[in-house]
């Protein structure tokens, strides 16, 4: 064991974070192996910023991001290289390639990994499974691990020497999923990144006409609000005001989340703020965890009582 | 008649899959490796809601003709696939037999169930439990056909479907996929309906489930799950114990 093979992500000309973050975990488990980055593209150009990696090989390509190209290429380097362990980002364009390379190559996948550690012969993933109200770990000797983000350092990818840069050629699939075009966000009223305050709801608000309760709150505290995924997905709010993996990363001075449950999805978008405060009915809910202060109760109780001192 | 050109005749399945509700206390079997399921509610992952939801607005839009609601035998599954009837779905069928362990296995029994026989198979994006992969992609690999997942609008043509994939911040991209394909769906194009107790009752008594038997699960690489736990708490928040304490705590980091 010890060969382990990282496949980069990028966006716009840019590797992602858990690009980074995988390598430098790679670095840290591929001691006695190698450790190389699979690069897409144009992405070729930026290969001095994986110098974590011991290879880069770059396949060519699209820089656009297409399920079956890019899994059909990842499928043959592997093929070729023979890495004890594949890491994979646990995130939209991952969830398209882990899953087919572990049964194309018949090896096993381990979905929502945050940790992986060596174990004797074996690797030991700790996935986060029940909406990270459960970690559960496993040991394979060899894996398509998925990985989510911000469980590794970014900056231990970013450090180090210089990589052998090598061009591999691979086979881009039958042209059955063709890439059309990259469909920019509409235009926010308020772009929550910039937010100095942001009050957050989630599912626990119950319903679209409730939403109005986070709203006085906001408003007193000169906040702007943001909420969880399933509140975007029932209408109740705009896709802009979402935070999280398929949301927006959030930095405010103090995020106050009201009902969110902290599912790693969501958690992936706040849990560097430096002041977080939740309040939530179930007290083993895992936003406690990455909170700085919380509240059991219900949310309609506290910001009612909160109003009233506020006023 | 002028719409005629537009119609387009898919037969989709839509894969419905039941999941502990999260809202129960989770606790940790005997053997320290699995849920204790026995006191646990469950219920439809949220995510085949939508994929149902999506494939019945393309009934409605005159670009599916069929839709049938597969399920494995479980927990409460009788009540997902007629509720799946009563907002739309033309069949439901029950997939009885072999004892499935994760979601690798549920992948290699739907794919020698279904094999070519649709156009479009539909499935969740994830669930709550799929430690050992996603299902819609491993399932697509399994049938050699192409899979687009986190799917938010399918659009369906003459011998493909454009979809809209999610990548994070708003940002999509649009595909061309090409038919038999599997889709992952994360979100409808509207908020899943929701089907009234008595139209479900009224399914219930006028529809049947079919029920089919498959034939075993075939071994894949696997890992071996050691210890299944609550996370260790790291830290951990100060809990308050009133809103005053709040309040204060608010003043202090000048926000209120
Ligand atoms: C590919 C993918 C991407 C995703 N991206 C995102 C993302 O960007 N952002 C995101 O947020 N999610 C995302 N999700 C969804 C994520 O997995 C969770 O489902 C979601 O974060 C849960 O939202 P929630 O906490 O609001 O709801 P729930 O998990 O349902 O939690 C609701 C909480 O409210 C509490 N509650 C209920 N009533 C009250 C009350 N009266 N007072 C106080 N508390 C109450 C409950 O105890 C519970 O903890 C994504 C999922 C997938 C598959
Ligand atoms: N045991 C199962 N029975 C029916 N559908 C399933 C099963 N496992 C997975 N699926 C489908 O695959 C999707 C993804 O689930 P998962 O593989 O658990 O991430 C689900 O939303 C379902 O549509």
């Amino acid at each position: 064991m010890g060969n382990v093979l990282v496949i980069t992500e990028h966006m716009k000309g840019e590797f992602q974070d858990i690009s980074f973050e995988m390598l430098g975990q790679a670095r840290k488990l591929s001691t006695g192996g190698s450790c190389s980055a699979l690069v897409y593209g144009s992405m070729k150009d930026r290969s001095s910023e994986l110098g974590a990696a011991d290879r880069v090989l770059c396949v060519g390509g699209s820089d656009d991001f297409n399920p079956e190209t890019y899994a059909s290429a990842a499928l043959q380097i592997i093929q070729s290289e023979f890495p004890d362990l594949v890491l994979v980002g646990s995130t939209s364009m991952g969830i398209d390639l882990a899953p087919v390379l572990g049964v194309s190559l018949d090896l096993p996948i381990i979905s929502y990994c945050s940790c992986i550690e060596i174990s004797g012969d074996n690797f030991e993933f700790t996935s986060q499974l029940y909406s990270g109200k459960m970690d559960v770990k496993s040991t394979a000797p060899k894996a398509v691990a998925m990985v989510l983000a911000g469980s590794f350092s970014a900056e231990d990818g970013k450090s180090g020497g210089s990589a052998s840069v090598e061009n591999v050629t691979a086979d881009f699939g039958v042209g059955r999923v063709q890439f059309k075009e990259l469909i920019e966000p509409e235009a926010a009223e308020v772009d929550i990144t910039q937010s100095d305050i942001l009050v957050a709801v989630g599912r626990g608000i119950g319903g679209k006409d409730d939403i109005e309760v986070a709203q006085e709150l906001a408003k007193n505290l000169n906040a702007d609000l943001a909420c969880s995924r399933p509140v975007v997905d029932a209408g109740w709010l705009p896709k802009s005001c979402q935070v999280g993996k398929s949301g927006l990363k959030v930095n405010p001075k103090v995020y106050i989340a009201l009902g969110i449950s902290g599912a790693p999805e969501h958690l992936e978008g706040m849990k560097d703020v430096s002041t977080i405060i939740a309040i939530n009915t179930d007290k083993n809910a895992p936003i406690f965890d990455v909170a700085h202060y919380g509240m059991t109760g219900d949310l309609f109780d506290i910001c009612e009582e909160l109003e009233d001192s506020l006023s | 008649m002028q719409m005629e050109l537009d119609k387009v005749h898919m037969k989709v399945a839509v894969l419905l899959k039941q999941v502990p509700d999260l809202a129960e206390e989770l606790e940790v079997d005997e053997s320290g490796k699995a849920l204790d399921t026995e006191y646990i509610k469950f219920r439809l992952n949220e995510y085949d809601e939508h994929a149902l939801e999506e494939a019945v607005c393309l009934k409605e839009a005159g670009q599916a003709t069929e839709i049938v609601a597969f399920a494995l035998d479980g927990e409460e599954v009788d009540k997902a696939l007629f509720s799946a009837m009563a907002k739309g779905a033309d069949k439901a069928v029950k997939l009885t037999g072999p004892e499935v362990e994760g979601s690798r296995q549920a992948a290699a029994l739907f794919a020698e169930t279904l094999g070519m026989d649709y156009d479009l198979i539909m499935t969740g994006v994830q669930s709550v439990d799929d430690r050992d992969g996603m299902m819609g992609p491993m399932l697509s690999s399994m049938l050699k056909v192409p899979c687009v997942s986190v799917v938010t609008r399918v659009e369906g043509k003459e011998s493909s479907v454009t979809v809209h994939k999610e990548y994070f911040g708003g940002l999509m991209a649009a595909f061309d996929v090409q038919l038999p394909a599997v889709l992952g769906i994360q979100a409808a194009r509207q908020t899943p309906r929701y089907a009234p107790v008595s139209k479900v009752r009224q399914i219930q008594q006028s529809a049947i489930i079919e029920e089919k038997s498959a034939s075993g699960v075939s071994g894949s690489a696997t890992s071996k799950v050691t210890t299944m736990a609550p996370p260790t708490k790291t830290g951990g928040a100060k809990i308050l114990g009133s809103v005053d304490e709040l309040m204060e705590l608010l003043k202090k980091k000048g926000v209120a």
